[in-house]
């Protein structure tokens, strides 16, 4: 056995962060047995619970996430409204109302001022627009060099309506699915300000709050099974996930997939594949067919919905696997990111 | 192996150091294997160099072989 | 702003008329033959196999450059970085590569100064930036990225950088090619030739194949249109009983290659018999630095001591190689040997045969 190969691995790699398959099996081995509960074993964006110990009155829905993007700054957004909207986001895909949120920031001595009271700004207006207050944190500093400059991590409170199920495992044969709009652009946009990878990129970051395209898709259908937002790992990973989470097949089309100019330009600079790249501002959603074209339309009307398009849908067979009709008319089988991506020439 | 893609040369200094884009994603190049690029060419950019340029004449012949084929194509779909 | 050249080559329509045409002159079991990884990506990727007709074999050979880099060089590549003070530059290609004992990822994780660059231009601009620091590139790639690596270092001569090396273990694909003939261990009826590689070196070096072997050769593209009439012109070749060296990839590939290129990499390189995986040693393949240049030599500034080379037990990288197997024949694949802890390289390169099957599904 090649020492530090995954199973007899004694190290964290950068690779066990990227989201992928490592990223998974990181949680599944060593987070969650030791914690286990009924609520942490669903491994949703959030965590849904009633506060009542019967189950029935209101649903909470609950979620946590840290932030170490660099550069801190860049086109589209920054660390700060990432901070807000990843955490609204995660509440949103379980179809919760986002209330409030917490944020911690851990900083590292000698952080300019001004930058801190930039993301600082920026996350107040992300939450003005998602419509939710930050009401409780926490700050520290250390030592240079040990954060990057900023790390901020976001806690997220909010409802769930009554009767609402959305979750990972609630897929079902037939069902449509939904891609709010084109795939790549945060990852993109955030590399291409990644010293050693020198490019320019006309790709601004997606980043934005989806809660409100989320309550108009709800308020237009019960039929919303699940909802994703595919950031680290990309769609494809978000896609595996569901199609294992829900025990059922998956099959998307290639050319109704959409990708900006600038972001297909950089994959094919760098080697990268825009499944797989991040986004930050995008959702997917799995609808019964019956309320598909409904759903669609109120997305297209709706901010940050307005490209939103049908790209497959649920299939029985293969079980847990996601499969691709290319644009050549081929079919190629899609899996999960292992590892990180990195720029070959090969 | 060799992931090389064409992208449309934006400049060229003298020292064989210039700026090709993609998409509109614009990425710095050396010509030094490709001294007589111009800007306007589309060149093989592999591992931040120019290779060769692309022949964009035998491109769109290709091209039209393929949308022949291409009609055949639509026949039998 | 206007996209040329890539996109245009997708199209679905001109695909199933090619698909068509390669069905109408396909009447026995053929087997073609790609020699470049990114043919390999390109052919899995787009799902390309199933719109080829049941008799057509395509078989992959051992034009990975990171699947075809030994344990052993991998290892030495590894021992260079653990230098402490010491920077080794590479193509994120072979970051994930397990050789005898670790990966490059793996020893960057350990503390080592390892850095993924897109160009070595980038490693010399290290070198260039960072004086008091030797920068060590790990040269990998075919005749394609050798011209770069040339380039690279002749910058680096002219900036008249005391801290920038190389450990070349560039191959070149024409004698891998014979070997495999020679071998004869796999029928091999037509061969894909690399469509980038050939940008470099032209269509003269593939001439031995048809007249001295009778197989057809097709300079290919990598666009999914491309690698179709790539395969329509092998076939049409085998069906006429010819055996010729043809190119598809007219717009990128000139008959006479790119002679500066080829000057610039032999006037730093000259060949050398290398070593691959799975092929053993072939003669004149690879290329090390003249003798003039040695002072950019990383073996010769640095004295290391890999540990003892190991060969990971029951791969069949080597097979997969050369034809003879399929990864699902590995009894490795998809169990021991997975992308997330691969075995061999044949896995973990994004152009290598086994990860093409694991990824994108065989049907």
């Amino acid at each position: 056995m090649v020492k530090g190969d995954v199973a007899g691995t004694s190290k964290i790699l950068l690779a066990h962060g990227s989201g992928g398959r490592l990223s998974h099996e990181l949680v599944a081995k060593e987070f969650v047995p030791p914690w286990a509960n009924p609520i942490l074993d669903q491994l949703n964006d959030s965590a849904v619970f009633a506060l009542s110990r019967d189950g029935s009155g209101p649903r909470l829905a609950f979620t946590t996430d840290s932030y170490v993007v660099k550069p801190l700054f860049f086109k589209g957004g920054d660390i700060g409204r990432l901070a807000v909207c990843g955490t609204v986001n995660d509440l949103a895909m379980v179809g919760a109302k986002p209330l409030y949120l917490s944020a911690s920031f851990v900083i590292e001595e000698g952080l300019s001022l001004a930058n801190m009271r930039a993301v600082v700004k920026s996350m107040r207006q992300a939450a003005a627009e998602a419509g939710v207050q930050i009401v409780t944190g926490d700050t520290k500093v250390v030592e240079g060099g040990a954060a990057d400059g900023l790390f901020v991590n976001t806690a997220g409170l909010g409802l769930v309506p009554p009767g609402v199920e959305i979750g990972g495992g609630r897929a079902r044969v037939g069902d449509v699915i939904i891609l709010s709009g084109s795939i790549g652009d945060h990852g993109i946009a955030v590399l291409s300000q990644r010293e050693g990878l020198e490019f320019e990129a006309p790709v601004a970051s997606d980043v934005a709050p989806l809660s409100g395209l989320v309550a108009a898709m709800l308020a237009a259908s019960a039929n919303v099974h699940v909802l994703r937002d595919p950031t680290r790992g990309g769609l494809a990973t978000s896609l595996n996930e569901i199609a294992q989470q829900s025990g059922v097949g998956i099959q998307i089309d290639e050319p109704k997939i959409a990708v900006k100019d600038g972001v297909w330009g950089a994959c094919e600079m760098l080697g990268f594949d825009p499944l797989y790249v991040a986004n930050e501002g995008k959702l997917v959603a799995i609808v019964g067919a019956e309320d598909a074209e409904k759903v669609l339309t109120v997305m297209r009307e709706t901010r940050y919905g307005e490209e939103a398009a049908i790209i497959g849908e649920v299939v029985a067979e293969p079980e847990g696997k996601v499969l691709m009709k290319t644009t050549i008319g081929g079919t190629r089988i899609v899996h999960m990111l292992v590892g990180e991506m990195l720029p070959r020439i090969c | 192996m060799c992931l090389a893609i064409p992208a449309r040369v934006i400049q060229i200094n003298e020292q064989s150091l210039g700026f090709v884009e993609l998409g509109g994603v614009v990425r710095e190049a050396s010509f030094m294997l490709l001294p007589d690029a111009q800007v306007g060419d589309y060149v093989l950019l592999h591992a931040g160099y120019a290779l060769q340029k692309v022949d964009e004449a035998e491109a769109e012949e290709t091209l039209r072989l393929l949308a022949e084929l291409a009609e055949a194509g639509r026949a039998e779909a | 702003m206007m996209v040329r050249y890539v996109r245009e080559f997708h199209d679905a329509a001109a695909a199933r008329g090619l698909a068509a045409a390669i069905e109408r002159i396909t009447s026995r079991s053929v087997n073609l033959m790609e020699v470049c990884g990114t043919h390999t990506v390109a052919i899995f990727r787009h799902g390309i196999r199933q719109l080829l007709p049941p008799p057509l074999s395509m078989l992959s050979g051992p034009g990975c450059p990171v699947c075809v880099t030994t344990n052993a060089d991998i290892d030495k590549a590894i021992a260079l970085a653990e230098q402490p003070g010491v920077t080794l530059a590479t193509f994120g290609d072979m970051m994930k590569v397990p050789g005898s004992y670790q990966s490059l990822q793996q020893v960057k994780a350990d503390g080592s100064d390892v850095r993924v660059v897109y160009s070595p231009r980038d490693a010399v601009c290290m070198a260039r930036d960072n004086p008091q620091r030797p920068v060590i590139f790990f040269a990998v790639g075919f005749e394609t990225t050798a011209p770069t690596i040339a380039a690279a270092l002749l910058e680096a001569e002219a900036l008249g950088l005391k801290n920038f090396y190389l450990i070349s273990v560039h191959k070149l694909i024409p004698p891998a090619m014979r070997a495999l003939l020679e071998a004869g261990e796999v029928r091999i009826d037509g061969f894909i030739c690399p469509g980038h590689v050939s940008v470099v070196i032209g269509a003269q070096p593939y001439q031995f194949i048809p007249q001295q072997y009778g197989v057809p050769c097709v300079i290919t593209g990598f666009e999914p249109l491309d690698v179709l009439q790539g395969i329509e012109m092998l076939l049409r070749q085998v069906a006429e009983g010819r055996a010729e060296v043809e190119i598809q990839y007219r717009r990128g590939v000139r008959p006479e290659g790119n002679p500066l290129a080829r000057e610039l990499v032999s006037r730093v390189f000259e060949t050398s018999d290398a070593d691959w995986r799975g092929l053993g040693s072939i003669p004149a393949s690879g290329l090390k630095l003249r003798p003039e240049y040695s002072r950019f030599d990383a073996e010769e500034a640095f004295t290391i001591n890999p540990p003892p080379t190991k060969e990971h037990k029951g791969c069949l990288c080597g097979d997969i190689l050369r034809g003879i197997k399929t990864p699902p024949e590995c009894p490795l694949f998809a169990e021991a040997c997975t992308p997330e802890s691969p075995v061999g390289p044949c896995m973990v390169s994004s152009e290598g045969t086994c990860a093409g099957w694991y990824q994108y599904g065989s049907h």
